[in-house]
């Protein structure tokens, strides 16, 4: 016992100088024939269900780059891995993964996080160290207008996702005979930065067509009654209303639509899919229009995985207790993807090429085509704006991809 | 706000809306009030977790909606369950903090609010849960009222369960023991009455409570495992105002909660619905001091 006392600060040392070399940033991002993306994700927490399905894109697509030969660089052949940190759901824990990627993994090639606000705390940190991120499942507009060049995102913006639906009313409008400006909006939103940036998209488009907002109400965190706003709702009577608030907010506004029987034309949201609407509400879901960063129905078409239809139906052989393939899944394979394209064409591992090949990028994929803008968002890819017809999801804009023509106006279930 | 107040003058009906809604959701912020007023009357424990035991009895009676039960009959399975997880809480953690000071108290529930958070999200995921009535609709007014059958039914279980709660508590030995323990501990002891047994017994008839409370939102709103927080705040608006051992306040404080943030929501919009509960908290504590102040003065 004393013997083995007395070899603790020998033993302490050695540990001590481990550590020191196991945490200098030896040139970990490529370690034999195998590239090391790096990612801190959300596996436990209040983002956990995305981000594993994000985890689950990101794993599919390592697994079949890797299947099909791997990346070539400079005439050889490296295999794709990822590291994954858990960030418990808390974007501070995001930043000290992502430090603790980069300065002691020795991390030079990032995949995002699952959410707006965890990618938010991170890019900050691969700004400082100069390291490219590829993100696939934070949207907030806010991400694009700090001046970050080391960001890149695959899905489209939030100021996006509700800004079609504006459109498509006023269209029907014209139809009508009548004129969009004289069509009337309500909206509700989460006091968040994500649905606050789709407001905003909203408000640009109702500008656009000289529309009236006759109520704008904010609707608190955990709030879980929004029966007040309904109210005013059925009182005013608008053309079109509009609610966004992640799942949440979303379940809310099924629920206490279909209770306090909101008849109004065209009523639109987010998260339909996350919130399991047409799950849980059935028929009374019928007729919301829902935005989608990606169908499997699309018409799109990559090398990787083929079309649109083919990642659905490798994604559920690959796993088990998918009965809809979630975009959140679908986009992170496409930023691999990326990835991939990316390090090929620069034919390198410089961190400062290879950020200059991403900046490049002008791809088709199966999740539709990447390019992106000075500020890093995807500008080649649109939203896709589906409506819940007979209980399942049917593309109505934009027109060159819709299955359906929207259902206008919607009828009240049960009226 | 102004164009707010004045639809409300214009469509009067609305009133009628935002005073069903808010009634007959106040009965069951009321019914959790009641708890906590229990817990925190008799054992002196200010149980920052009320909401989220509220919470946990939503997702049991999910959980039975799951394999095929009706809430409504979940809701006796969560009373059983809540309440004896209640029992096993108190001897868990609840016993040490008793004889404690205000903050161990907070501390030690504030703990165990995110420790049940944390399970409900391991056990079910972080999504928004409902579960369905399946009750009809009614509309009235031309349209312009609607009441789902549902809130009804909650607002007539709550009371039932109220009722069930008092004559307990009056006629009933353990009753008796408790409101005993609750006017003097010591004098209790010396009676012979074990007020171990005692504090067990209300914690776990709170933690049932709450469970009940928690069935009827969940076929009302929605839950979630973070959700706790806000029915935490509204229980302790709702017994501040009303005072401990007050229950005719309780239900009164409860209901007057019910409408006022169902009126706040549609004259100041949804973002000040969930302020204004916090608001009247602050308005209760400083009418009260002024109140007392004035009394001291008069003794004086």
């Amino acid at each position: 016992m004393t013997k083995w006392l007395r070899n603790i600060p020998a033993l302490a040392v050695a540990m001590a100088g481990a550590g020191i070399i196991g945490a200098a940033p030896a040139d970990a991002k490529v370690e034999g024939d195998t590239i090391i993306l790096g990612s801190a994700i959300s596996f436990t927490g209040k983002y956990s269900t995305n981000g594993i399905h994000a985890s689950n894109g990101y794993d599919l697509a390592v697994k079949r780059i890797n299947e099909m030969g791997g990346v070539k660089v400079g005439g050889k052949s490296y295999k794709l891995k990822i590291k994954y940190y858990d960030d418990e759901s808390t974007p501070l824990r995001t930043a000290q993964l992502g430090e603790r990627l980069i300065k002691q993994d020795g991390i030079k090639f990032l995949l995002g996080p699952y959410s707006s606000a965890t990618t938010t705390a991170m890019a900050p940190i691969t700004e400082k160290y100069k390291i490219p991120m590829v993100e696939a499942e934070g949207a907030a507009r806010s991400l694009f207008t700090k001046g970050y060049k080391y960001l890149f995102a695959v899905l489209s913006t939030s100021e996006q996702y509700l800004a079609p639906v504006i459109d498509v009313a006023a269209e029907i409008a014209k139809k009508a005979g009548k004129k969009p400006s004289s069509l009337r909006i309500a909206m509700v939103f989460e006091n968040d930065p994500f649905s606050q940036d789709v407001r905003a998209g909203v408000i640009d488009a109702v500008k656009k067509h000289g529309m009236k907002i006759v109520l704008d109400d904010k609707m608190p965190r955990d709030l879980a009654d929004i029966s007040a706003t309904l109210t005013k709702v059925r009182a005013l009577k608008p053309d079109v209303l509009v609610a966004s608030g992640h799942s949440k907010g979303a379940a809310t506004a099924a629920r206490q639509i279909k209770e306090m029987k909101i008849d109004v034309p065209m009523i639109a949201m987010t998260h339909c899919e996350a919130a399991k609407i047409i799950k849980k509400f059935g028929s009374s879901a019928d007729g919301f229009l829902c935005p989608t960063q990606w169908g499997e129905t699309l018409a799109y078409k990559g090398d990787t995985f083929g079309s649109a239809m083919d990642y659905d139906t490798l994604f559920k052989k690959t796993y088990s207790g998918y009965k809809n393939v979630p975009y959140q899944a679908a986009q992170a394979s496409a930023a691999v993807m990326v990835w991939k394209d990316a390090f090929e064409r620069a034919n390198s591992f410089d961190t400062e090429k290879v950020r200059q090949a991403l900046s490049e990028t002008d791809m088709k994929t199966f999740y539709g085509s990447i390019k992106f803008s000075k500020a890093g968002n995807n500008i080649a890819k649109p939203m896709v704006l589906r409506q819940i017809q007979k209980g399942k999801f049917k593309i109505v804009a934009p027109l060159k991809w819709a299955s359906a023509p929207v259902e206008h106006p919607r009828k009240v279930p049960g009226m | 706000m102004v164009n707010n107040i004045a639809l409300l003058t214009d469509v009067p009906i609305l009133n009628v809306q935002l005073l069903l809604d808010g009634l007959l959701i106040g009965a069951i912020f009321a019914l959790a009030a009641y708890g906590l007023a229990l817990v925190w009357g008799v054992m002196n424990v200010k149980n920052l977790a009320q909401g989220d035991l509220v919470i946990m009895g939503g997702y049991i009676a999910w959980y039975l909606s799951e394999l095929g039960v009706h809430p409504i009959l979940g809701l006796p399975i969560a009373i059983v369950l809540m309440f004896a997880f209640g029992w096993v809480v108190y001897f868990l953690i609840i016993r040490y903090v008793i004889e404690r000071d205000l903050f161990t108290s907070l501390l030690a529930t504030f703990g165990l609010a995110l420790v049940i958070q944390q399970l409900l999200n391991l056990a079910f995921g972080p999504e928004v849960q409902i579960t369905e009535s399946g009750f009809a609709i009614r509309s009235m007014f031309e349209g312009m009222v609607t009441m789902a059958d549902i809130k009804f039914i909650a607002l007539c279980l709550a009371a039932v369960l109220a009722t069930i709660i008092v004559t307990f508590m009056k006629y009933s030995r353990m009753g008796q023991a408790i409101r005993a323990t609750a006017q003097d501990p010591r004098a209790a002891k010396v009676m012979g009455i074990d007020t171990g047994r005692v504090y067990a017994f209300t914690f776990a008839l709170n933690s049932a409570i709450c469970g009940a409370a928690g069935v009827l939102i969940s076929m009302i709103w929605i839950i979630q495992p973070f959700f706790g927080m806000s029915h935490s705040i509204r229980s302790f608006v709702i017994v501040t105002a009303a005072g401990l051992g007050n229950l005719p306040g309780v239900i009164i404080a409860g209901l007057g909660l019910g409408v006022a943030e169902q009126y706040a929501g549609f004259v100041l919009g949804a973002e000040l619905q969930q302020f204004s509960v916090v608001a009247l908290l602050v308005a209760v504590l400083v009418v009260r001091q002024i109140v007392q102040g004035r009394r001291r003065q008069a003794v004086q």
